[in-house]
């Protein structure tokens, strides 16, 4: 390295190179005084969250963007309680790294009033302690995990809104153990918490009929198909198949089964029970065959049903999606369920009153007993209290005959069946 | 001694008078997000002693930041061990698998092992679900948050930025050290022109290894500050586009100079944080084109560029982005790896 | 053990997904002795550039069709401005070119159409059928077909050509080849822009099977390589070969290997990869080069 002299030429570009950098890093890095406040002024409230938008979980961000439509419907009928609602939502690429830097951001500098629908059991999971801590309400968490009722001592903040994977599961046993107590299950699982807590809530609700599982396979979002899987499943001689797989391979499921020839009885998680699905699953199927007498469950509207063509809150999606989303496929049951979530958030707000504080909305949204979120399945309702942290608990089981989903008649409420057994 | 000259000491120091004071005049989550630079930075500073100094292509660095970030995570709730063990334990476990890998890479070569890389760091979520007894699976592991030491007067947030500033500001005389001697000309040497070295008497199976394990084990300890700040673990943290992102970095920030590294962590930690705000693919898009743009326009990434301005004399004629004129005869021929 | 025949069939209908995009690496491999790292998202952004035609109303057909021109051109546009400047260049400068544009065409897929899940029409009928105890579809059959046909105008036009010879001299000696007036840099745009037809064409035979996202690429392109790394990476009969031997391989594998299982495959075609470059580089069908000094 040759030796240079430090001439004054050359300082006044070090000391611009230095100066470069400092404003780097000071522009990189918004300076602001750090208050405490909490997201509510006259005229606002502005609601934090995060959901993937981007990477490999970017389906869901439908999600989002179906609650922040909602929030813009409100908005232009009044707001509540004389406030508009902000709804600041993030990418975080279903990262929890991303979630955690960008929860505190919001909370930190964007001075949000709680963290709303935060979704992904990962990284919902990497922001509740953060949360909890410096007490803001983390509320109707956007998975299927039990964990956020389960751990309710330990982290009061933190609450769910949809049905439990795992009640889900248990529902599906239990049907499974009255109507054939001699059947072979076997599981199609995708290889994450959501495939997973299927597996485990099936098991549970199985019993001391365990035995009744004599398979499962999973399978990894970067597969191609599943082909392969629904062979080994089949070949294991299983009469009843559980598909607790996210739509696109969900659809792969069915359809492979199909044409292996396999006829099993089928259970479908509700995440994948949209007409979209099941008409796909028919055509590349090889007709109804492929998708007759599918069991499944369901506790928000299906848009893509034309059975619910007159529905109250199926007429209101498709307004908001008109004029909020233009553009957004209609069929998308990602963004009613978004539109689900906020219809609660918003009684929580109301609820809450108008001089609101984060210690009241969270006392809210712990004593629910919502009858009219027009977006749930008819009869359906959202409750909490104290002691009961799963605000839905309950699902109206359903069957695919010829083209159509049609209620059984059966509204079974997971949670009181495992509270029973206690 | 040639290494200490003013205008390196005087930028270093400038530099670091500057990360010493920014936490008094940012809110705590602008500390914590620089946390995330430094850790960057190590990682980076680990590919530039890789890539650019020693000319191996890296796409599975991810792979390191994982076993970094998971080996701090169970030894601290399977075995008690405390974080400041921890850290270094991450990094040297890190370089142990990085010298196993680095052996395998000798075979291979350029795009070979670019390819084989690839496949490496898409390859490890599946195997963090797999064993999940000791990674805890799909869910993860939680960390325990940091906490300042007793009778330290800043909040955890705070603590822990001068934590990783101060790891990465010893990471970073330390590789300066490393480079200056024979270390670091033995490593260029093979970059540039391998058969011309190992003529010369270096022995490229010790050096390229030893390139690979030292950029594995800052990779480690990067993963283990990351995991530490995050407070969690997951195999969702760990997919292809971290060891993207941590080229990129590398890349836009400048392949030739150390301080590429604390550039390319700027970068890497902000551009996602800000540019998303427009709109959730603008990130993408604009790495993408920074990247191409940089590697047309200014191979020598920020750094070099910023370099540039001070230096009258043209950079080495050897950095990666250059051609060199005894390989261009050979570049478009398909290069396997030697017998 | 009636399993295995639907394994199999299974695997070969699945590697035909791999076979197809394992071809267009292989040329451009062929072109320009580098891998492309960006293929997976050149073919996916394609494949919805289709979508968005037939979108607007354009029948199937005449989508593909407008869709492998615009495919061609674009690429080789795409490589007068951004590879041309980086041909001499390093290994490792092309290959952070090609992670950039992989980035880019991601990134943009994604602001121009978003990230739901979209269906394509298949171009060929979807009736099952069964032999021997093993189903399948007729659309792997169509699948393989098609990268059959590919496979054989590919080799045609490299072997019996003069364009084609002109492309494999410009790769291999593009020094001389200039001597002899071929225009080596024109050469390497044929090549990207042929590239870019096979990965267009495999895309929008994927799409149907896979569904049409951003990111449906990305598991893909893993295998593809070790596809074409197995095959041998120069060869395209290597590339289909490799591609339908490595879905065979990943299923069987997956069934009757316990610890594989079937959460390992991604990890398993990382190992293979890079067992065929420590044994045999060349692939199971391509040819040993000595690099000269």
């Amino acid at each position: 390295m040759l030796q240079r002299g430090y001439d004054m030429f050359n300082s006044r570009r070090l000391a611009a190179g230095i100066a470069a950098f400092v404003a780097l890093a000071f522009t990189a890095t918004a300076i602001a005084p750090a208050l405490a406040e909490d997201g509510v002024t006259a005229t606002e409230i502005t609601l934090g969250g995060t959901d993937p938008f981007s990477g490999p979980a970017s389906a869901y961000g439908a999600v989002g963007k179906g609650s922040q439509a909602y929030f813009e419907y409100v908005n232009d009928h009044g707001g509540v309680n004389g406030r508009k609602i902000v709804y600041k939502d993030l990418d975080d690429g279903y990262s929890p790294p991303q979630t955690v830097q960008l929860t505190r951001q919001l909370v930190e500098q964007d001075k949000v009033f709680c963290i709303f629908a935060s979704l992904g059991t990962a990284t919902s999971t990497a922001i509740r302690p953060y949360l909890n801590q410096n007490k803001i309400p983390q509320l109707f968490v956007a998975t299927g995990a039990s964990k956020w009722a389960h751990d309710a001592e330990q982290f009061p903040w933190t609450i769910g809104w949809q049905p439990d994977y795992e009640s889900e599961a248990i529902i599906y046993a239990r049907n499974v153990v009255k109507e054939k107590p001699n059947a072979k299950v076997a599981i199609i699982y995708q290889n994450d918490d959501f495939g997973q807590d299927y597996v485990n809530g099936f098991k549970q609700g199985l019993g001391s009929h365990g035995n009744l599982l004599v398979k499962t396979a999973s399978y990894e979002v970067t597969d191609p198909d599943v082909s392969s899987q629904i062979a080994s499943l089949k070949a294991s001689g299983a009469d009843t198949l559980l598909v607790a797989a996210t739509p696109k391979f969900a659809v792969q499921s069915l359809v492979a089964t199909a044409q292996q020839g396999w006829k099993p009885q089928i259970y479908l998680t509700n995440v994948s029970g949209s007409e979209t699905v099941m008409r796909a699953a028919t055509k590349a199927g090889g007709g109804p065959d492929a998708t007759n007498g599918i069991i499944s469950t369901q506790y928000i509207i299906d848009p893509s049903d034309p059975k619910w063509a007159n529905n109250p809150g199926e007429k209101l999606f498709k307004e908001i999606m008109d004029k909020y989303v233009p553009g957004g496929d209609t069929n998308n049951a990602f963004y009613l369920a978004g539109m689900a979530y906020a219809f609660t958030m918003v009684d929580v707000l109301k609820s809450a009153g108008r001089d609101i504080t984060r210690d009241k909305a969270m006392k809210a949204a712990l004593s629910l007993n919502e009858t009219d979120n027009v977006f749930l399945y008819p009869g359906l309702k959202v409750q909490t209290s104290a002691t009961n942290h799963f605000p839905i608990t309950s699902e109206a089981l359903v069957r695919y005959d010829n083209g159509k989903w049609v209620a059984t008649g059966a509204v079974i409420d997971a949670r009181s069946i495992v509270k029973s057994e206690k | 001694m040639s290494f200490f000259r003013l205008d390196r000491v005087a930028a270093f120091g400038v530099v670091a008078v500057v990360i010493a004071i920014l936490p008094a005049f940012l809110p705590s989550y602008g500390s914590f997000e620089l946390t995330y630079v430094a850790a960057y930075a190590i990682a980076i500073l680990g590919l530039i002693i890789l890539t650019g100094k020693n000319g191996q292509i890296s796409l599975g660095h991810g792979a390191f930041i994982a076993i970094g970030g998971y080996a701090v995570a169970i030894l601290a709730t399977h075995a008690g061990v405390p974080y400041w063990i921890g850290i270094p334990a991450a990094g040297i476990i890190s370089g142990l698998v990085g010298i196993a890998i680095g052996i395998v890479a000798l075979r291979l070569e350029g795009v070979y092992l670019a390819l084989a890389t690839f496949a490496l760091a898409v390859s490890v979520p599946s195997l963090l679900k797999r064993f999940s007894g000791l990674t805890g699976g799909v869910g993860g592991i939680s960390l325990t948050p940091i906490a300042a030491p007793a009778g330290v007067p800043i909040d955890a947030e705070r603590w822990f930025y001068y934590v990783a500033w101060a790891i990465a500001g010893v990471l970073f005389i330390l590789t300066a050290l490393l480079l200056e001697g024979r270390l670091g000309r033995s490593l260029r040497a093979l970059r540039d022109n391998e058969i011309a070295a190992i003529s010369f008497g270096v022995n490229p199976h010790f050096y390229k290894t030893l390139a690979f394990a030292w950029s594995a084990a800052y990779a480690g300890i990067a993963g283990a500050l990351i995991a530490i700040a995050t407070a969690f673990v997951s195999p969702d943290s760990y997919g292809f586009n971290l060891s993207i992102t941590v080229l990129v970095g590398a890349v836009l920030g400048g392949l030739e100079s150390l301080w590429g590294a604390v550039l390319g962590g700027l970068v890497v930690e902000f551009l996602p944080l800000w540019a998303q705000r427009i709109n959730e693919a603008a990130p993408s898009v604009v790495y993408g084109v920074a990247l191409v743009a940089v590697m047309l326009l200014m191979p020598g990434g920020l750094a070099g560029g910023i370099l540039r301005l001070f230096r009258r004399t043209r950079p080495e004629a050897s950095a990666p982005g250059a051609t060199t004129h005894a390989d261009s005869s050979v570049v478009a021929v398909p290069v396997q790896p030697v017998e | 053990m009636q399993e295995l025949p639907q394994q199999i069939v299974s695997g070969l209908a699945t590697g035909s997904i791999y076979a197809s995009v394992a071809l267009a690496l292989v040329l451009i491999y062929r072109s320009m002795g580098v891998i492309n790292f960006a293929q997976g998202e050149m073919a996916m952004f394609t494949t919805f550039i289709a979508w968005q035609l037939i979108q607007l109303g354009m029948p199937v057909w005449a989508a593909f069709g407008t869709t492998i021109v615009i495919a061609f051109l674009g690429a080789i546009a795409l490589e007068r401005v951004v590879i041309r400047p980086v041909e001499r260049a390093s290994q490792l400068t092309v290959v952070i070119v090609t992670l950039g544009l992989l980035i880019v065409f991601n990134g943009l897929a994604g602001f121009i159409w978003g990230y739901v899940i979209k269906t394509f029409p298949s171009p060929f009928p979807t009736t099952p059928i069964t032999i021997g105890g093993a189903s399948f579809n007729s659309q792997d059959l169509g699948i393989i077909g098609v990268s059959l046909a590919s496979l054989g105008l590919i080799s045609l036009f490299f072997a019996k050509t003069k364009v084609g010879l002109a492309m494999r001299a410009a790769a291999l000696y593009p020094d001389q080849s200039r001597v002899l007036g071929i225009r080596v840099s024109w050469m390497l745009a044929l090549g990207w822009g042929l590239a870019a037809v096979v990965g267009a064409i495999s895309g929008m035979m994927v799409a149907p099977v896979v569904f049409l996202d951003p990111n449906m690429m990305q598991g893909i392109v893993v295998y593809a390589f070790a596809g074409a790394v197995l095959g041998g990476i120069e060869s395209p009969i290597g590339a289909v070969v490799g591609g339908l031997v490595l879905g065979v391989a990943l299923n069987l594998l997956g069934t009757y290997v316990e610890f594989i299982g079937n959460d390992l495959r991604l990890p398993a075609a990382f190992l293979i990869i890079v067992v065929v470059l420590l044994v045999r580089p060349a692939g199971l069908f391509g040819h040993v080069h000595v690099r000269r000094v």
